[in-house]
């Protein structure tokens, strides 16, 4: 399962990185939108991966991170999930009217 | 007045929150126009601001660090804020530098888009919120809500140029999120923990597990403040952004880039300013500091455009700071400190003086790249313009010399020259590497004390032949039309920075004072660790 994810996360970025040193308006969004993805798997995966352990509190059993999964990540990767949604929006808007003004989609507003 | 500030402690340190907070929603319910009671509000939620920033650096000041539990959870859990003298500095610089925008704003630019005065009170939300947090965490969010109310300003007035800056602006800035939350990720990972003062206290402990982890994870946050703070070569979206943002929205984004600087400082003293890590980074912040203040002195000189170099002069002075975070040690930190404030409000004013020099050589012919702002349209809408512009641009017999004067005054702020306070910032820094050379290291000195007097030299120059081409080297015309806003927000910073200039024996000790607690850590830590948890109010029995 670890190898999976890793390999998940590392595809992610590396195809992440490669979209968002292209020169188009539509490659940078999708690029950022990869970026955030692998890092919110990243920041999942960083409490620690178990299956079949509670997320939240059960009686009798003792509170400890042996018995639960950590739900602190978890927190940490709604928020962030919720942040990359709303920013890449606003990515896309801002794009949108530069592609309006400029009559380019290249990220510099101007075709070389 | 004491007495009110007792009884409102600690309650008091989540109002610069609170207050900007309120202050948009409020607005966002006037709608679009309305824009005088917009005006009102915004600057009434500035000025309150202001007060309680004074009012928590003077409760600092005299009673050291004080902590806040939004949550009222027992720390290290939940969230916790924290106000030092530090943080509480960078609080009064922001509402300053708010207020003075929101000022010089109303006179014309606020008219060139919608929800400015919201926007910028979201702004100083998120300001406000990332300079109190004491968690890693919720730094984020804090950047996430000024960036986003960033982005929005970047925007205000519209038109070509802004919006093609505006794609890499947000780009750059959402790649640098990305960096900031693998960094938290992997610090969260190690140490289990993100409260600033909880992780202080971990990455003490002589044996660390998993130290390079934790390098890494630093590696990865470093990136992202000094993405923030506009090091090179991760600043080059920088200059065109601010150069395109309408004057009042870039007077208030040269606080932006002392973000990620004041992130630096606070985690990296928290986190490597003594223990097993000690020292972690500080290399590689130096050598970004002097390559990013020498380029962008050399791209103020290269630079024809007044914005332009005023957006070289923020870089210049987080560079600069840049290099005395780098060189490390509370005496170059202390001066670093005393020049942050004057540095700040000096790039704020070469922004607000570009416009009113613009505006001026241009003449009648002015033409703002702001679709919305043109006469025509402002004449057909009765809205835009419901004030009858009582604030009209007067040309009156001293304007030029006070536009002379102002910027001058600028010039030797930005060039840190005697006898404003940068100079005496710039000195400290300069003879405390020198004092501390045995420590720092030779080679780190002396690379410091160059970068800083070169640095000096290229951007007086730059300055210097920007001053006589619009001062001297112009066949008479008439005097420039400066409106009783921008006038006074102008005369407010310079007010400031004299301020500053004839209390520089108080202002060095308090920046001297901040720096060693910032090095010494336990304060921080004890106020923020000890907060106590008020009591909840026991319900009746019997009821749900």
């Amino acid at each position: 399962m670890e190898i999976v994810l890793a390999l998940a996360i590392g595809v992610l970025t590396g195809s992440g990185i490669w979209l968002v040193l292209r020169p188009r308006t539509f490659q940078l969004v999708l690029g950022l939108s990869l970026l955030s993805y692998a890092v919110n798997l990243f920041i999942f995966s960083i409490g620690g991966l178990a299956v079949d352990k509670e997320p939240i509190l059960v009686e009798g059993v003792r509170g400890d991170l042996i018995h639960y999964t950590d739900p602190v990540p978890q927190a940490l990767v709604l928020t962030a999930i919720v942040i990359g949604f709303a920013m890449t929006a606003l990515l896309l808007v801002v794009v949108l009217a530069s592609r309006g003004m400029t009559g380019t989609d290249h990220v510099d507003g101007a075709d070389r | 007045m004491t007495g009110l500030v007792r009884a409102a402690m600690p309650h008091l340190v989540v109002g610069p929150i609170v207050v900007p907070m309120a202050a948009a929603a409020a607005m966002l319910l006037l709608g679009e126009g309305r824009r005088n009671i917009k005006i009102a509000m915004g600057m009434t939620s500035a000025l309150i601001g202001l007060a309680l920033s004074c009012a928590l650096f003077a409760w600092t000041d005299l009673h050291g660090t004080v902590a806040y539990l939004p949550g009222n959870w027992r720390p290290p859990f939940g969230i916790a804020l924290a106000v030092d003298r530090l943080s509480a500095a960078m609080l009064v610089l922001t509402w300053l530098l708010g207020a003075a925008g929101l000022l010089f704003a109303s006179a014309r630019w606020h008219r060139a888009g919608v929800h400015f005065h919201s926007l910028v009170q979201l702004e100083l939300m998120g300001l406000s919120g990332a300079f109190l947090t004491a968690d890693v965490f919720n730094l984020f969010v804090f950047f996430e809500i000024l960036l986003a109310a960033s982005y929005g300003l970047l925007l205000h007035g519209s038109g070509k140029t802004r919006v093609r800056a505006g794609v890499s602006y947000v780009a750059m800035n959402l790649a640098g999120s990305s960096l900031f939350l693998i960094g938290a990720a992997i610090v969260y990972g190690v140490t289990g923990t993100l409260n600033m003062a909880e992780l202080s206290a971990r990455l003490s402990a002589a044996s660390l597990a998993n130290r390079h982890l934790v390098e890494m994870g630093a590696a990865f946050l470093l990136l992202a403040f000094l993405l923030k703070a506009g090091a090179w070569p991760i600043n080059l979206w920088l200059s065109p952004a601010y150069a395109a943002a309408t004057p009042p929205v870039a007077a208030m984004f040269a606080i932006l880039t002392k973000v990620g600087v004041y992130a630096l400082i606070r985690l990296w003293t928290l986190m490597f300013a003594g223990g097993p890590l000690a020292g972690f980074g500080a290399d590689v912040v130096l050598a970004f500091g002097v390559v990013t203040t020498l380029l962008a002195s050399l791209g103020m000189l290269a630079s024809q455009r007044g914005a332009e170099q005023a957006s070289w002069a923020v870089v210049v002075s987080a560079g600069t700071l840049l290099c005395a975070i780098g060189l490390g040690g509370a005496r170059a930190l202390g001066s670093a400190l005393f020049y942050l404030v004057p540095s700040t409000i000096a790039a704020s004013l070469l922004f607000l003086l570009a416009d009113i020099v613009q505006r001026w050589r241009a003449g009648a012919t002015v033409v703002d790249e702001a679709p919305f702002l043109n006469a025509a349209l402002e004449a057909e809408d009765i809205n835009l313009d419901d004030e009858g512009e009582p604030l009209i641009a007067l040309p009156f017999s001293g304007s030029t010399a006070l536009l002379g004067l102002a910027f001058l005054a600028c010039a030797l702020l930005v060039a840190g020259l005697p006898p404003l306070p940068t100079f005496i910032g710039k000195l400290g820094m300069l003879s405390a590497a020198v004092v501390d050379a045995g420590t720092h290291g030779q080679p780190r000195t002396w690379i410091f004390v160059a970068t800083l007097l070169a640095s000096g030299v290229l951007v007086l120059l730059a300055l210097m032949r920007t001053g006589i081409r619009i001062f001297w080297s112009q066949p008479q015309r008439e005097r420039p039309h400066i409106r009783a806003a921008e006038g006074l927000s102008v005369l407010g910073l310079l007010a400031m920075t004299v301020a500053l200039m004839v209390a520089a024996g108080p202002a060095i000790a308090v920046a001297n004072a901040a720096a060693r607690s910032l090095y010494e850590r336990q304060s921080y830590i004890e106020a923020v660790l000890s907060a106590r948890v008020l009591p909840m109010a026991t319900r009746p029995s019997g009821s749900p």
